[in-house]
């Protein structure tokens, strides 16, 4: 029998998603034994023309992490989409777009004059930026185009699976792999990881009031975390209520807070605002001001409750206004 | 960017016991005032999810407005005062996403101020006709068929 041929590819992303396979740890010779790596640029020596020789739908499975930003990615998105029956979005920035969704909240412009003029490193008195395409004496030379706007996997391809988390844990990759040896997947579009809350698997959960109320937010670096009680009840932002659960709490493990890489359950349609909401309602007081005081405790809350999930959100990016670009830093 | 042939799209979420009711007396009262806004009833301002603002905002909205019970009055005890918390985070999440502050507004309106929805409806849609339609991006595919296009 022949074995499921496995593509592995990233787009916008870190490189944790694929230091988490080797995270498998013994696991991984189980894997490597039922199944065929044909594509997996970051450790194995495919090039872009194998994949583009195989027939459609030829790869059983492909893992795609990293979220979508410059012409290139699509392109790759849209290629493996083409030649894998089954297409699964690996790891936050897939999912949701992850940290570099982030970028959505500036233009592509303040991007690159960021990166290329301002940045305190950065020496450029000809003020040369990359160009997409160069002439060159031998001929014309080009780079990757980068978008306006980061955007989800499934925002620019159909995807039939998503694995969540930065990086996935390890356990569910497991899970999956199985699940797909065994020809035993969920129905389509499932994410795959339990559909409950974070605080359900927390360990501190008994020690979560029936209703934390919360006089003063903090961030972890602000106070010295008791290692047993809530960290919510403690006043750090734990976005445990509003985050999926599969990872065993290995942040709050760690005695820091969840910071909702695992995303929303799957009732949830905006992760930020339905988590801010959770957050923002345990704020302990009636009155105006004194609430303003209470949230000033969150100095950045698009990147507190959106974090990992910007351009999955219902509004995907920083709206531009009417006269797109114009707005100010 | 004032633009006088538009006409906002105002979704107004009002709660059952006070806003609502108050907004029933406008009626009766024959009071006259913008036909701007689209006003869906809920229990409790308190109830109002913040992912209905944003909805209301990716489906077309121009502006939100919320309309609760005086503080003390929530029919429900508190709703009122976690729609005060939730609003007030929200409001910077939005500053932060570019959204101006006048599109989302919260006002305490009770059953017997009539005039006070007719006051309030009246300003937010001026307040939002003045600043012009929310042009929201869509998500399509179009901007990288553009893109691809001028690396080939």
């Amino acid at each position: 029998m022949n074995k499921p041929k496995v593509a592995f590819y990233w787009c916008a992303s870190c490189g944790g998603c694929e230091e988490t396979v080797v995270d498998l740890n013994e696991d991984i010779l189980k894997v490597v034994e039922a199944i065929d790596i044909v594509f997996w640029p970051v450790a194995m020596d495919f090039k872009r023309e194998d994949v583009a020789k195989m027939a459609d739908g030829e790869i059983a499975v492909c893992f795609l992490n990293g979220a979508i930003r410059t012409n290139e990615q699509l392109e790759m998105a849209e290629m493996l989409r083409k030649k894998a029956k089954v297409m699964i979005a690996f790891g936050s920035c897939s999912h949701l777009g992850g940290i570099p969704g982030l970028a959505n909240l500036f233009t592509r412009q303040q991007i690159l004059d960021n990166s290329y003029l301002e940045a305190v490193s950065v020496i450029n008195q000809e003020r040369v930026y990359p160009q997409e395409i160069t002439k060159v004496p031998e001929g014309k030379v080009t780079l990757p185009a980068l978008f306006e706007t980061v955007k989800t996997l499934n925002q620019v391809v159909d995807v039939d699976y998503y694995l969540p988390g930065c990086p996935p844990p390890t356990n569910l990759i497991m899970n999956a792999v199985t699940a797909i040896l065994e020809g035993k997947l969920p129905p389509k579009g499932a994410i795959l990881a339990p559909d409950m809350a974070l605080c359900n698997e927390c360990a501190r959960k008994d020690s979560k009031p029936e209703k934390p109320m919360i006089k003063e937010y903090f961030r972890p670096h602000q106070i010295k975390a008791d290692p047993e009680k809530c960290l919510l009840a403690q006043g750090l932002v734990c976005l445990g209520p509003g985050t999926r659960s599969g990872c065993g709490a290995a942040c709050v493990t760690g005695n820091m807070p969840c910071t909702g890489c695992l995303g929303p359950t799957d009732q949830v349609k905006d992760y930020g605002a339905k988590v801010m909401s959770a957050i923002a309602s345990l704020a302990d007081a009636n009155d105006e001001a004194e609430i303003a005081k209470i949230m000033d405790g969150i100095p950045d809350p698009v990147g507190t409750f959106y974090r990992y999930s910007l351009p999955a959100s219902l509004l995907h990016r920083k709206y531009l206004g009417q006269a797109k670009g114009g707005i100010q830093k | 960017m004032s633009d006088k042939s538009f006409e906002p799209r105002i979704v107004a979420f009002f709660c059952n016991w006070c806003t609502y009711t108050g907004a029933d007396l406008a009626g009766t009262s024959r009071m006259t005032y913008a036909p701007n806004a689209r006003i869906i009833r809920v229990m409790c301002s308190g109830r109002l999810d913040p992912q209905f603002i944003m909805a209301a905002f990716r489906e077309g909205a121009d502006g939100v407005l919320i309309g609760g019970c005086h503080p003390g009055d929530c029919h429900y005890q508190e709703g009122n005062y976690k729609a005060l918390r939730r609003y007030t985070l929200l409001k910077r999440m939005l500053d932060d996403l570019g959204i101006e502050e006048q599109r989302l507004r919260l006002e305490w309106i009770s059953a017997s101020e009539g005039d006070r929805v007719q006051k309030v409806m009246n300003e937010m849609a001026e307040a939002v006709r003045n600043l012009g339609p929310l042009r929201l991006e869509p998500m399509h595919l179009e901007e990288h068929a553009a893109h691809q296009e001028g690396v080939k």
